[in-house]
């Protein structure tokens, strides 16, 4: 009995130590690897995308060793927070609600966000081409509106905690019937069946789809940017690492300066997102 | 607790929508097992094969990639698309029901089969010889023992199928597990959310506990 | 067919390396759960009333409660959980908990579960003459219950273990939740990339339709090696 018990402690240790997993000088990037363009997987299982080339570059500047680690959206910022790894490049916009909880880094791109349709709906708002949602004058109002008539009662799909999907839910355009998804590769795959009637995420996000799937989808109704949809997309840092925080701010800056930030935008947007 | 009090009308939502798909799955469930078991042990080969390879496949495979490819899979076909049956298949929850119950369905045969296998074959015979029709034996005789025999090993499917529903939450159905997954994604308290939900679910348990003794005690005299 | 070949081009090497990964995290789930009902069954048999509601707490929770629940409440909780009871031991670095663990301890907790109840069952079918039998031949109590009734309780067991390695085999597929690359999150990966979620599922569900059937064909023969004398 003795030492059955020597060696279930022998093993309870080991397998702690196994489970532990200390810090070094290591910068530990989060990336959800399902959002592309913004970041995705290849055939051979690799991460690819903007924010992974980015990561690689911004890393360079700031002379630290990095490793992407992959995380499903709906745990990235609890895995942040308990430690899983120091920073988000995830696509994720920089959002006051979002700043309650982390700090964001300065943005490194701009992302709007819009609705997409089957090629063929008869989902037709009629609106100008963008709206900010930062000040609302009479004049985004009557898009609002437009977009309440367009809306109301059809099925919107959206990647669940996301800004698109607070968006439908703060009741801005009425009731809209919200279905959400794990990831936006399944929203994609909705929408294109025709279970949903419509899709809101990022405009790149449905235009990537198009460029690979066949042009099935349409933009529609205005791209949205400012309120809720926030004001860019930054690098997701603890409240607590400000020695970080400022790394990743200066490192942006050189990026910029120096039209790496541009050259991948271009690369993997087919425009210039960077910001 | 706020979180919890806050959701409170959508967790009740959803723990009704859970006891709706347990329910209705395992009604259908039941009929396809009924029938799957009674071609089991017919003597017609083809009845025969189809059961045991629908039985096979299905208890075979986890019942998350059955709900997959149903939900996803067969909505990438045209033709399943341009069918009537798209009506149905387009609706979520009718693809969790359809895969719910085939599931079930399988397992179910399986418990009947061996119900009725191991009915002692004088009896009916005993019963043909009192004048008593084939299918009046069977009715009277047969079905009831077989149900009895039954009645453990499929409360115990029942149960399965109850903590089965769970998968309705990954085919945008909010169930309890798909409220509850959304609280703890977004109040990051996971620990109070499971105590509450995870009782919920308890008492469902237990009252399908309830009912399997409820009908043990009805079937006692077989 | 190209998808599935071996290679940069296709899936076949990625589905390969995610069908070892879910036979690992199976096993190590069944034989944690195995190791956790050895502890289990004694409270469950025990006369004492407080052991007794200990073991059935965990069996009554552990089978009545939803696999994807429990591995949310590991997935989310886990690591906080962990750090807590480290925190008490003064130790400050982040100890992660990943995916691999989250996901053979949640697996683990429910396939121990079934595995106390089938034990207890098989316990409770000895015939109790032998302890007489047993004592008379003045058998230590640790040595009786190691030599005597373990292997007859093993036998005994073979069919019903089989039938929680199945069950423990498939729910591995829900860890794929929690980003664990075993063969469901590697077919949703594929299906996300190439929007052919029929061909990724369906071959999924083939692979798992292998893997159940050798793993039955195995404790078949296990039973007719060890039970061919009634």
């Amino acid at each position: 009995m003795k030492q059955l018990k020597q060696t279930l402690i022998t093993l309870l240790t080991l397998f702690f130590l196994s489970a532990s997993n200390l810090y070094s000088d290591n910068v530990k990037i989060g990336t959800e690897g399902a959002y592309p363009p913004w970041n995705a997987k290849d055939a051979s299982g690799k991460l690819v995308g903007f924010e992974v080339d980015l990561a690689m570059e911004l890393c360079k500047i700031m002379k630290h060793n990095c490793t992407l680690v992959e995380q499903d959206w709906d745990g990235m910022i609890p895995a942040l927070q308990s430690g899983k790894f120091d920073a988000i490049m995830a696509g994720m916009s920089i959002t006051d609600e979002r700043k309650q909880k982390i700090n964001f880094s300065q943005g490194y791109a701009d992302e709007v966000a819009s609705f997409a349709v089957l090629k063929g709906s008869n989902i037709k708002p009629k609106t100008p081409k963008s709206i900010s949602l930062s000040d609302i004058d009479s004049n985004d109002q009557k898009t609002l509106a437009a977009l309440k008539d367009a809306f109301e009662g059809k099925i919107v799909g959206v990647q669940s905690g996301t800004i698109h999907q607070n968006f439908l839910k703060s009741g801005l355009i009425g009731k809209v019937n919200v279905w959400t998804y794990k990831t936006q590769d399944e929203v994609n795959l909705d929408l294109a069946s025709g279970r949903i009637d419509a899709g809101l995420a990022a405009a790149v996000a449905f235009e990537d789809y198009n460029a690979k799937a066949g042009s099935k989808l349409k933009l529609v109704g205005p791209t949205f940017s400012g309120g809720t949809f926030g004001n860019g997309v930054g690098v997701g840092i603890r409240k607590a690492d400000s020695g970080l925080l400022s790394d990743f701010n200066s490192a942006i800056d050189t990026a910029r300066q120096k039209g790496i930030i541009k050259k991948l935008a271009i690369k993997h947007f087919g425009f210039d997102a960077s910001m | 607790m706020k979180p919890l009090i806050d959701n409170f009308p959508d967790l009740l939502k959803s723990a009704l929508l859970t006891l709706e798909l347990t329910i209705f799955s395992i009604l259908i469930g039941l009929l396809i097992g009924l029938i799957f078991s009674l071609m089991r042990i017919s003597k017609i080969k083809i009845l025969y094969f189809f059961s045991y390879y629908y039985s096979f496949v299905f208890r075979g495979t986890p019942l998350f990639v059955q709900i997959f490819i149903i939900y996803f899979g067969l909505a990438q076909l045209e033709f399943i698309r341009d069918s009537i049956l798209w009506a149905v298949l387009k609706k979520p929850y009718w693809c969790a029901i359809i895969a719910f119950a085939l599931n079930t369905g399988a397992y179910t045969s399986e418990i009947f089969r061996s119900g009725f296998e191991k009915i002692d074959k004088n009896l009916v015979e005993a019963a043909n010889s009192l004048g008593l029709s084939n299918l009046k034996t069977f009715l009277t005789i047969t079905l009831p023992i077989a149900i009895k025999r039954s009645l453990p090993a499929y409360g115990n499917e029942m149960i399965l199928m109850l903590k089965g529903t769970s998968l309705a939450s990954t085919v945008t159905l909010l169930d309890l597990t798909g409220t509850a997954k959304y609280i703890i994604s977004t109040h990051f308290n996971p620990v109070e959310v499971f105590i509450f939900v995870g009782s919920i679910y308890l008492f469902f348990t237990f009252l399908i506990h309830t009912f399997i003794k409820y009908l043990e005690r009805k079937f006692r005299y077989y | 067919m190209e998808l599935l070949s071996f290679g940069d081009t296709g899936w076949g090497d990625e589905l390969f390396k995610a069908t070892f990964m879910t036979i690992l995290v199976a096993l190590v789930a069944f034989f944690f759960g195995f190791l956790i009902s050895i502890f289990i069954v004694p409270l469950k048999l025990s006369n004492k009333k407080l052991l007794n509601y200990l073991g059935n707490t965990y069996t009554t929770i552990f089978r009545g409660v939803p696999e994807l629940l429990v591995i949310y409440l590991l997935f989310f909780g886990g690591s906080s959980a962990v750090m807590f009871v480290a925190k008490i031991f003064g130790y400050k670095e982040f100890i992660e908990i990943n995916a691999f663990l989250t996901g053979s301890i949640s697996i683990g907790l429910i396939s121990g579960a079934y595995t106390t109840e089938v034990l207890r069952g098989a316990i409770e079918s000895i015939n109790k003459g032998q302890f007489e039998g047993a004592k008379s031949l003045g058998l230590k109590k640790t040595t009786y219950y190691v030599f005597v009734i373990a292997p007859q309780v093993l036998r005994l067991s073979i069919p019903n273990l089989s039938n929680v390695w199945q069950l423990t085999l498939k729910d591995t597929a829900l860890i794929s939740v929690t980003g664990l690359v075993e063969i469901m999150r590697q077919s949703y990966i594929a299906s996300g990339v190439t929007r052919n979620p029929l061909l990724f599922y369906s071959f999924a569900a083939f692979l798992y339709l292998i893997l159940t059937t050798i793993s039955l064909k195995y404790f078949n023969q296990l039973e007719k090696k060890y039970n061919h004398q009634p």
